[in-house]
């Protein structure tokens, strides 16, 4: 008969329909977006639509998601060098990326002119980077990682978009909090949680290398620290001129009105963050 | 000629070795070995191009021109080439044969009266390296504009930022000096014309001029009012900018009443020169590339690099193949990829026809349950660059899980396994049952679609249409079946295959696809179980670059759009290239068009933009 078809298909329409609501009732009673219902209404066996109110809230993204990638530098309270660059400059990850959106300068002794395995200027032209790992993935010292702040959007491109050292480096620590899995597996091939070099060394001299322990068994709760704040401390504690690239580095410098309201988001959010792990907290007591 | 009718073997059966041989015999002073290092087939003398190629055709059975492509030797052996891959539909390897011409005044006989899907081919290879094909009767630029300097495939060809030769740069490492690439590549500056080419031309506006220039041969100032109806012959531009062209793609419509007469496809806006950023980046580089060919089937267009590349270099030294663990992650990813892109094109066709957007986002809501494993796994849903030479990027995540930070604090933990097991046994399934139900047996889909855009199969094969379309009009041609890779041979499954040849043919072989799709994907969960914790890399580590031995290769897998096609070719530096010499995708999209004006002839203009859905085309894939 003509017509059933259509009806068919009006059937499946009003399934849909319902089914959002139908999938609300289960959670009649209880507290409302918890991460529970979140888990089960993203997963694979969920039906009806789920909305995820972004920018207001926003899925943590998984460990290996890659964006613009960061420096990685130690953190602030490392006993030996704190705030020391992991990366050797050695090139790799420079010759690795497709687009050609990585520029290094590599340190030299002013007297010798012999290299020194440390960066003297480092440069990621993030309107080129397209966002591949593959400098992440071929770092031979695991001080390149790729980032999860995927908010990049700026009301100016060419005062903001060339990223210099400072604004790439990010402590060890929080490479530790946002891919503790990954970390932990890059450390049990070293040997440790150390940089390579440090680990090396302590071999050498038979000093004691803090071993990884068990990846899920002990998960790294990160302390929760603003992260931007930590560029310049850590800047002035290497104490590096970049002489050699004062020119585009005054190209790459910020503008601190931008800064200013992108730092107020950020304390507005940890705050509510704050609050809603005591929250939780106390629900779970 | 009776000679040959007598032979013993029928001649369209024979293997490639066989065929070779029938054509030396034939034409003892055209045919020759290609005997350089790492390639294969023949050279043919390119005066009798046409006759060979139709003994190859009529009398051996190659009646499906796969690729046609040119590169450009200079330096080597200061000639061009174009490479031709034919291939039986009754499946096989292709027989490659190549026709040499002077970098100067080149030309090769154009083949199109022999197989018409080499039209947009010869025309691409006209556009970017210059070659004429005599016997062409379109041949104009496709994917450049009418003003564009110079032909920019040819090896001597610079673009205006051009830097150096090869990537990486020296600019970057020790001494990087950072700057934009707008400084190199000046505003106002960037831009050279042809020395003959008149700008003022642009501004002139009236339309015969225009229409002229397109080849088009409709002149509309002399109306066709000989009909009875006293219609007007009328030019009408489908998009550029349309949201039903599915990117910024343009058909030039000459109608008489509501009737297509011609339909010309216009495009290249898209057009970036992917070929040449490939032919300056490293062999690894190019991996990330293929992700922005055809953007939603990212996964696969990896695999079908990874192919070719790996053919190169299993000519070479120390090469170990893929470990087995590797090849069930590639086809599990492949699989998946498979019915993303047929729910996104079912789910656009609906759009259409007309059916906005509720059958689509039907259709995506699982996409995304497919984009957070993807994310989870490769750590981009679009943009995957996951298969590596030798392997994948890494094994499966253990879990699929995400811890709250600063940034995010909606956190998921799934475990992966019980993640795409729940996936492939339920939730895919389901969803495709529920777009059947949904739309299979709608009175309006069938009307729109039942008769509308038809194809006939000789017609499919000429015209070298691949996967869904071909799959279609009654032709089972399935690369995975036809010249398998990976680990489809071990795999049961069935080619899917319809014979009406319309869109609604087109639409029903998408709902077989997944379902066979599923099947295979069944399969593949117990052996991921079984291969759990071996290695998902061959050798160590991937390294970043790679040992490639000289020669050609030519990889291909059957993309969700149809068979996509990577013709590579490793020359320069003896030691090992570090950069590919010739680097072509042979893009189904791209391909698949060629069929379209055939198709749209005698239809009404409503249907067109229909016929184009059930083509199922990516601009990124197109334009490249």
């Amino acid at each position: 008969m003509y017509g059933v078809g259509i009806l068919k298909g009006l059937g499946v329409t009003i399934r849909h329909f319902f089914n959002t609501y139908v999938e609300d009732l289960r959670y009649v009673g209880k507290k409302l977006n918890s991460t529970q219902e979140f888990e089960r209404r993203q997963g694979a066996g969920s039906s009806g639509i789920y909305t995820v109110q972004y920018p207001e809230e926003k899925i943590a993204v998984p460990e290996r998601f890659r964006f613009v990638p960061f420096l990685v530098v130690e953190d602030d309270d490392h006993p030996e060098r704190p705030g020391h660059d992991w990366c050797t400059a050695c090139g790799i990850c420079a010759k690795v990326c497709p687009p050609q959106c990585i520029w290094i300068v590599r340190m030299e002794d002013p007297v010798t002119k012999r290299p020194i395995p440390q960066p003297e200027a480092f440069f990621i032209d993030i309107d080129i980077c397209m966002n591949c790992g593959f400098c992440a993935e071929f770092c031979p010292f695991d001080a390149i990682k790729m980032d999860h702040d995927y908010e990049l959007a700026d009301y100016d491109r060419t005062g903001v978009h060339i990223h210099d050292k400072d604004k790439l480096s990010k402590p060890f620590s929080y490479w530790r909090s946002i891919a503790p899995t990954t970390a932990w597996e890059e450390a049990v091939d070293r040997g440790g949680w150390e940089h390579i070099d440090i680990i090396k060394q302590k071999q050498k001299t038979g000093a004691p290398v803090a071993k990884p322990g068990a990846a899920w068994d002990s998960p790294y709760v990160p302390p929760i620290v603003p992260v931007k704040e930590e560029a310049p401390a850590e800047a002035a504690a290497t104490g590096v001129p970049a002489a050699g690239a004062a020119e585009a580095a005054t190209a790459a410098t910020e503008m601190p009105v931008e800064d200013a309201a992108k730092e107020e988001r950020r304390k507005k959010r940890e705050a509510a963050l704050a609050r809603k792990h005591a929250k939780e907290q106390d629900g779970e007591g | 000629m009776t000679d040959q009718m007598i032979a013993p073997v029928r001649p369209e059966t024979v293997d490639i070795d066989a065929a070779i041989g029938i054509l030396k015999e034939r034409f003892p002073d055209a045919v020759k070995d290609d005997t350089r290092e790492g390639y294969g087939g023949v050279i043919v003398e390119r005066g009798q191009l046409v006759e060979i190629a139709t003994v190859m055709r009529d009398e051996l059975g190659f009646d499906y021109l796969s690729s046609a492509t040119a590169v450009d030797y200079l330096g080597i052996e200061d000639s061009m080439e174009m490479v031709y891959h034919a291939y039986r539909t009754t499946g096989g390897s292709p027989l490659v044969f190549k026709a040499q011409t002077p970098r100067e005044n080149s030309s090769v006989p154009s083949l199109i009266d022999i197989w018409p899907g080499v039209d947009f081919q010869e025309r691409e290879a006209y556009d970017l390296y210059g070659i004429a094909f005599p016997g062409h009767p379109n041949q104009k630029r496709i994917l450049m504009w009418e003003g564009f300097n110079g032909h920019p495939m040819r090896k001597d060809w610079k673009e205006a930022y051009y830097e150096e030769e090869h990537k990486p740069f020296d600019s970057r490492w020790p001494k990087g000096m950072v700057r934009r690439a707008e400084e190199l590549n000046v505003y106002g500056k960037n831009v050279e014309y042809p020395a003959d080419f008149d700008l003022s031309r642009l501004s002139d506006d009236t339309e015969s001029s225009l229409y002229a220039g397109m080849g088009l041969g409709v002149n509309v100032e002399a109306l066709d009012n000989t009909d009875e109806l006293k219609t007007d012959r009328l030019v009408v531009n489908l998009g550029p900018h349309h949201p039903s062209t599915h990117g910024v793609f343009r058909m030039v419509v000459t109608l008489n009443g509501e009737t297509i007469e011609t339909l010309e496809p216009v495009m290249g806006y898209l057009h970036r020169n992917h070929e040449q950023i490939g032919e300056r980046n490293a062999w690894l580089y190019n991996m990330a590339f293929t992700d922005r060919l055809d953007y939603i089937c990212s996964m696969s267009n990896n695999l079908g690099y990874a192919l070719a590349v790996e053919q190169l270099m299993s000519r070479g030294m120390r090469y170990t193949p893929p470990t087995y663990r590797a090849e069930v992650i590639r086809v599990l990813m492949v699989e998946l990829t498979r019915i993303v892109n047929h729910l996104w094109a079912i789910g656009f066709l609906l759009n259409d026809l007309g059916a906005f957007f509720t059958p689509a986002l039907y259709a995506i809501a699982e996409r995304e349950k497919i984009l957070d494993f993807f994310e989870a796994t490769a750590g981009s849903r679009l943009m995957c660059n996951y298969m590596r030479f030798g392997g994948v990027f890494k094994d499966l995540p253990e879990r699929i899980h995400s811890t709250a930070s600063l940034l995010n604090d909606k956190v998921r933990d799934f475990d992966t396994m019980q993640y795409i097991t729940e996936l492939i046994t339920e939730a895919l399934p389901r969803a495709v049952d529920e777009l059947d139900r949904f739309l299979t047996d709608s009175e309006i889909v069938k009307t729109r679609t039942i008769g509308v855009g038809y194809l006939p199969a000789e017609t499919a094969i000429a015209y070298s249409a691949a996967g869904p379309l071909l799959r279609g009009s009654g032709v089972a041609y399935d690369v995975r079946r036809a010249e398998p890779y990976s680990i489809y041979p071990e795999l049961d499954f069935d080619v899917a295959v319809r014979y009406n040849g319309d869109i609604y043919d087109r639409y029903l072989i998408r709902i077989d696809e997944m379902r066979e799709s599923l099947r295979i994907l069944k399969q593949i969960l117990p052996r991921l179980e079984h291969t759990k914790g071996e290695s998902f890399f061959a050798g160590n580590k991937a390294v970043y670059m790679p040992r490639v031995a000289l020669g050609e290769a030519y990889g291909r897998v059957e993309n969700p759009k149809g068979e996509l096609g990577y013709y590579v070719v490793s020359q320069g530096d003896p030691k090992g290239p570090q950069n590919p010499w010739r680097y072509h995708v042979r893009a189904p999209s791209f391909i698949n068009l060629t069929a379209l004006g055939q198709m749209c002839k005698g239809q009404k203009v409503a249907d067109v933009v229909a016929i184009l859905g059930s083509i199922d085309i990516v601009l990124g894939e197109t334009d490249r």
